[in-house]
């Protein structure tokens, strides 16, 4: 279990310099360790999701057995019935990633002052630095790894579920999988995942700020200014402009990363044209968002040095 | 060695002042008691030692300024606060794992072995341990990490006497040398006496007493005067007198034991007693000024 406190002596830690680097990542590693046993709706959320969705889409497919038969038997509907469960997986449970990230935020760095826990945690060597950095590496990095592990294995049982289902009906696997780009459609999810991921980057920093910030009411705090500056807004200069950036902020990595399907369209027949790499690098909103990120992220850091248990 | 050294450190919260220019110097190997009441900035003056708290003036903390560098400085310095601080969710597997993932002192068999001398498994949350347990695991936790200076903010309070007792038992036995230093606050003074090296009294965010416990026990004498000796007891200027089921206590400071002896029986103060002696006449001197 704890493997590499083992595989590593003590006198080569003791020994400073020797692996700085190695001492340097150790407590962020532990850090994030540390966030996954305290918080286990990060896999856990997903996981549920996906189990649900499993279960919906086994009973859907066999109580709409005949109108499925028609649907895969035109070819123009062909491509676009075959993938719509893996899209909808997919989607559902980006959202819910998003979701999980966003409440994960709000109480990363707010309940640890309400059960006086940080006290515990800042009596060990480990800096609010590596703190706030293993905080904010669980949206930025862990839940979308997460997320793509859980998509991935739910598309593959999809895969199977479909396979088994063709064949008990006398449809070709051959014609399902031909349309079917396992790889090609993963491909295509990381890109999505690292697209939101760097796009959400100021939301979640904007929260994790919140959670360093409030006394209480972590969720009031997140939503309420944002809310009361487009209420202003539209009632002093009759504009929408701050509305639009924050629906921009919410949908701009799908828009700016991928060619967006328009509703009711067929999804082309290769994945990976739709993506848009050098449109998404290229937008400004994209480095804005980054950079307002890092102040947010910076201001973490500082609060977490200054703020003490309520 | 100064293991802690503050020059005129100042804490305001708004109007509040906790600590009005407390200067203090704790050498290596002592075990410093510090005592006030509450509210008379005890806490704050730790929290500005353990750099959880910004404030004014000058602090060093093993050669370190805590506010800035706390995360390098608690690589030699431990604490436990005033209440079970470690998280409900923590499995005590986990907790160990943590802690000997981040800290580079921490000895996981010596943390191993004290667990095994109480009851807490393995698997256990903290939230499913009682108080007494919690604080066993922090103390095992704590013990187990090779630091110069442990900090101890009420460690005991809210525990009964036996899990009170067998905390500074081990805490003697089993952590304390000559090469590290204690500083401990607690309500239960009377348990701390035969443990502490050196006594500091604050008061209204002010260090207005300190000795080392030879000292204490060196200067104070306590007598309970029979009472047709009252008023020659009084002309050898008690520092302070109470009065206890009808006879007289006198509090004496730098007097002569066998002088004391004719008054009635003589014994070595209690802390506690020496702190409301010291706090009274403070405060007396305050009225005197204001007048």
């Amino acid at each position: 279990m704890n493997t590499q406190s083992n595989a590593m002596p003590e006198s080569t830690l003791n020994a400073q310099g020797v692996a700085p680097a190695l001492a340097a990542t150790r407590p962020l590693y532990w850090s994030i360790r540390r966030e996954l046993w305290e918080n286990r709706s990060i896999y856990i959320a997903p996981l549920t999701i996906a189990s649900l969705f499993l279960v919906g889409f086994l009973i859907s497919t066999i109580q709409q057995m005949p109108k499925m038969r028609a649907a895969l038997a035109d070819p123009m509907n062909q491509r676009g019935a075959i993938h719509m469960p893996y899209d909808v997986a997919a989607f559902v449970l980006l959202l819910t990633a998003f979701f999980t990230g966003a409440f994960y935020c709000l109480d990363a760095l707010y309940g640890e002052r309400r059960d006086r826990s940080v006290l515990f945690w800042k009596s060990l060597p480990v800096s609010d630095l590596t703190t706030v950095l293993a905080k904010a590496g669980i949206p930025l990095v862990v839940l979308p790894l997460v997320t793509f592990a859980i998509i991935v294995a739910t598309q593959f049982v999809l895969f199977l579920f479909s396979t088994a289902i063709a064949l008990g009906n006398g449809l070709s696997a051959a014609t399902l999988w031909a349309q079917l780009p396992l790889w090609k459609m993963w491909l295509s999810l990381l890109c999505a995942l690292v697209a939101s991921a760097l796009w959400y980057a100021p939301i979640y920093g904007w929260l994790l700020l919140v959670s360093s910030y409030a006394r209480r009411a972590t969720f009031l705090w997140a939503v309420l200014p944002l809310f009361a500056i487009c209420v202003v807004e539209k009632i002093a200069f009759n504009t929408l402009y701050f509305a639009n950036l924050l629906k921009f902020r919410l949908i701009g990595w799908y828009t700016q990363a991928f060619v967006p399907l328009v509703p009711g369209g067929v999804p082309p027949a290769d994945p990976l044209t739709q993506i848009t790499p050098w449109r998404f690098l290229s937008t400004p909103e994209l480095w804005i968002g980054l950079i307002v990120a890092a102040a947010f992220i910076a201001a973490t850091v500082r609060l977490r040095h200054y703020r003490e248990p309520i | 060695m100064t293991v802690i050294e503050a020059h005129g450190l100042r804490k305001t919260f708004g109007a509040t002042i906790a600590l009005d220019g407390v200067d203090l110097r704790v050498e290596e190997g002592r075990i410093v008691g510090l005592i006030g009441l509450n509210g008379a900035g005890k806490s704050t003056a730790l929290n500005a030692i353990l750099g959880l708290t910004p404030y004014q003036g000058e602090l060093k903390v093993l050669g370190r300024d805590p506010w800035s560098e706390r995360d390098q400085l608690m690589r030699d310095v431990s604490f436990i606060a005033d209440v079970a601080v470690l998280p409900r969710w923590l499995r005590v597997s986990q907790a160990l794992d943590y802690v000997a993932g981040v800290h580079p002192r921490f000895d996981r068999a010596k943390a191993e072995s004290f667990l095994a001398k109480t009851a807490i498994g393995r698997a256990s949350k903290v939230g499913e341990l009682s108080k007494g347990m919690v604080v066993q695991l922090h103390l095992a936790l704590v013990m187990a990490i090779d630091a110069k200076l442990l900090v101890l903010d009420e460690p005991t309070l809210g525990l009964d006497i036996l899990y009170r007792k067998q905390f500074y038992d081990s805490l003697l036995n089993d952590y304390y040398d000559s090469s590290r230093t204690i500083v401990v606050t607690t309500h239960q003074v009377e348990e701390l006496q035969h443990i502490l090296t050196d006594l500091m009294f604050i008061h209204r965010g002010r260090i207005i007493f300190g000795c080392s416990m030879e000292e204490f026990e060196a200067r104070y004498l306590e007598v309970m005067v029979h009472p047709e000796r009252i008023a020659a007891a009084r002309a050898l200027k008690p520092i302070h007198e109470r009065q206890v089921l009808g006879r007289s206590i006198l509090l004496f400071d730098h007097a002569d034991r066998r002088q004391l002896a004719a008054l009635g029986d003589v014994r070595t103060p209690g802390i506690a007693d020496l702190f409301l002696a010291v706090i009274g006449n403070e405060a007396g001197e305050t009225q005197g000024v204001a007048r």
